[in-house]
């Protein structure tokens, strides 16, 4: 296994970082720290290479739509793809399901075309300047190798089982427990599983845990409980070389408390679901149609270094590229209504989607 | 730091009055607030690198409830001061309270139990590098009150107790106290006890604040500086307020007025 070479060599600093590198899925980032990907190729972008090891990640989710599954299925199916150990804690009563649900890595058969249609898509639509723009990022994370680093996944087809049988996974379901107690030892077992051995990580795990102050469970009702959970949780993964994505409902945690989730995440990002047929919305934003919902970065991990991240912009759109890969894009503007360039916006947006129609049927 | 030119930060802390260096001797309580936007790590940093300079003997006691030792070592080596070195040379000590304080669930006797071993853990050292010879102020840094709050799991009348016990060790040793909190948590009126009972001790009060307009890559965000002053001299109040922006980097931080960065 690649995971007993790195341990071996312990003399060379070169050696080892780039034994590091040879972990499948971990990127080495700036000030020492390691990235890991979160399953969605512009997330990692928009986060300077993916979830930083070590980190803990929040997802505010909304309340009425499940975007944040999305982002987790995403994260643990690129886990499972890596061979990386995963442990999964839901409010469901069968969490070993939702593994069903995973999204399967599109074949490199797929992949490879893939980066022709793109272009195709950007030439077309080349009056809009953000697509020239996105177009060039995409192929130069391709260019730089780092196509294992992260898959594009397809929404549509679930993982095989395979990459989900013979692994070490575990799932733990929120709801039998009165307490944290449980969810907190299987973390403590499965963060010394894979903990750093003098600085070397051997593996990278990825724990998930979904909607943690959800009504179903026992314990939504002891604030400070949980608090101490994320807190412990928090400090246990910082010495291991894991990342712990929790997603929660903000509007079930009281104000002063939600502050307090947010002040603990090292990474915070919302999700929230676009209404139907807000009609102004629709003349503010192009693409409008294709959005399934809006992602905002509210806050980067800051390890080992005190500069904060300023990102160029905060809010994406969550979009489906050719209704399989999850992509997300800076919003843009429409032109004002009344001038021409209105017209010219809805042709455009036009075209597209029916493009992609064709393609998909 | 080289003194030639106090940056703003340096300048608002300084107290009125002559001989400002020999005031500054006595120890004082720093609250550093925060809020989730804006983060204010880095006048942490700031404190923990004046403390420790080389022409120095200060002595900092870094209690750490949000980030481990790596992390400041990394931070603090690239503003040019090696926290390994000076934790061999007895002038830094690290307690880590990550997991260290990790409390059991059953009942409030513990946290307090917690709480009083690392106060008592606090005091020896306080009373052990006191006890050396040498001027020195010893500084008890906390890197974040609101995990120590969740550590105590939420009992406030601990964490007052606590912080109480922390302030006689600045009449009994000259100890300096700068604590780290987050403004923004403290919202509600039950929860605020803690965050006034803590400002109504400080000597200042360092408030970071993102924009009003938004994030910038140009400028972080604005620092509030009140300083109470001295409370020897009676009648007027001497407490000064300083309003800048600053902008973070890796080895220093430019601190700023509105509009005069080029």
């Amino acid at each position: 296994m690649a995971s007993s070479r790195p341990r071996g060599s312990s003399f060379s600093r070169n050696i080892s970082s780039a034994a590091t590198s040879q972990i499948p899925g971990v990127k080495l980032g700036p000030n020492g720290t390691s990235f890991l990907s979160s399953g969605i190729p512009d997330l990692d972008q928009i986060l300077g290479g993916g979830f930083t090891l070590g980190s803990l990640v929040m997802v505010m989710e909304d309340p009425e739509a499940p975007h944040h599954m999305l982002l987790l299925r995403n994260f643990m199916s690129q886990g499972l793809v890596h061979k990386q150990p995963l442990l999964y804690a839901s409010p469901e009563r069968d969490p070993r399901g939702f593994l069903g649900t995973l999204p399967s890595p599109m074949a490199s058969k797929d992949e490879k075309p893939h980066e022709r249609p793109a272009e195709q898509d950007s030439n077309l639509r080349i009056a809009w300047q953000y697509k020239k723009y996105l177009g060039e990022q995409n192929s130069e994370v391709q260019r730089g190798g780092k196509a294992e680093y992260c898959n594009d996944f397809d929404v549509r087809k679930p993982l095989e089982r395979h990459f989900y049988s013979g692994q070490r996974v575990d799932c733990i379901s929120l709801r039998d427990s009165p307490n944290l107690v449980p969810l907190l030892e299987r973390c403590a077992a499965f963060s010394s599983q894979i903990s750093k051995s003098d600085g070397n990580i051997t593996c990278a795990g990825r724990i998930a845990i979904q909607s943690l102050c959800s009504p179903q469970c026992d314990f939504s009702d002891k604030d400070w409980d949980m608090l101490s959970f994320i807190r412990t949780l928090k400090g246990m993964i910082r010495s291991s070389g894991a990342v712990a994505v929790i997603s929660f409902p903000p509007s079930l945690v009281s104000p002063t408390f939600l502050k307090r989730w947010q002040h603990l995440a090292d990474t915070l990002i919302s999700v929230k679901a676009i209404p139907d047929e807000d009609k102004e919305l629709a003349k503010l934003l192009t693409g409008y149609q294709d959005m399934l919902g809006l992602l905002s970065v509210h806050k980067v991990a800051r390890i080992n270094t005190q500069v904060p991240a300023i990102l160029e912009a905060t809010t994406f759109s969550i979009k489906l590229r050719k209704r399989r890969a999850l992509i997300l894009e800076c919003l843009n503007q429409a032109p004002v209504d009344g001038s021409s360039g209105s017209s010219y916006g809805t042709s455009s947006s036009c075209s597209g989607s029916s493009k992609t129609g064709n393609l998909d049927f | 730091m080289d003194n030639s030119r106090p940056n703003l930060l340096e300048e608002a802390l300084v107290e009125d009055g002559i001989g400002s260096v020999k005031i500054q001797k006595r120890g004082r309580v720093v609250v550093v607030e925060d809020c989730v936007e804006t983060s204010a790590a880095f006048v942490l940093h700031h404190f923990l690198k004046r403390s420790l300079q080389p022409d120095s003997s200060d002595v900092v006691v870094f209690i750490a409830f949000a980030h481990p030792f790596s992390h400041y070592e990394r931070i603090l080596r690239k503003m040019g001061c090696n926290l390994a070195v000076q934790r061999k040379n007895q002038r830094f000590l690290f307690l880590d309270m990550l997991i260290l304080e990790c409390p059991d669930r059953n009942g409030g006797e513990a946290k307090e139990d917690g709480l009083l071993t690392l106060y008592g853990e606090i005091e020896k050292a306080v009373e052990i590098y006191s006890s050396l010879e040498g001027s020195r102020t010893i500084t008890i840094m906390i890197d974040d009150v609101s995990l120590m709050e969740v550590a105590a799991n939420g009992s406030s009348n601990h964490m007052l107790d606590f912080l109480h016990y922390c302030y006689t060790l600045k009449a009994k040793y000259g100890c300096s106290l700068v604590t780290l909190n987050h403004k923004d948590i403290y919202s509600s009126a039950n929860t605020l006890p803690l965050i006034l009972q803590l400002e109504y001790l400080a000597d200042v009060i360092i408030k970071a604040e993102p924009l009003a307009t938004g994030l910038a890559s140009d400028v972080h965000g604005q620092l509030t500086v009140l300083n109470k002053g001295s409370a020897c001299d009676l009648g007027s109040s001497n407490s000064k307020v300083r309003n800048f922006h600053f902008r973070v980097k890796e080895n220093n931080v430019d601190y700023f007025y509105p509009g005069t960065q080029t």
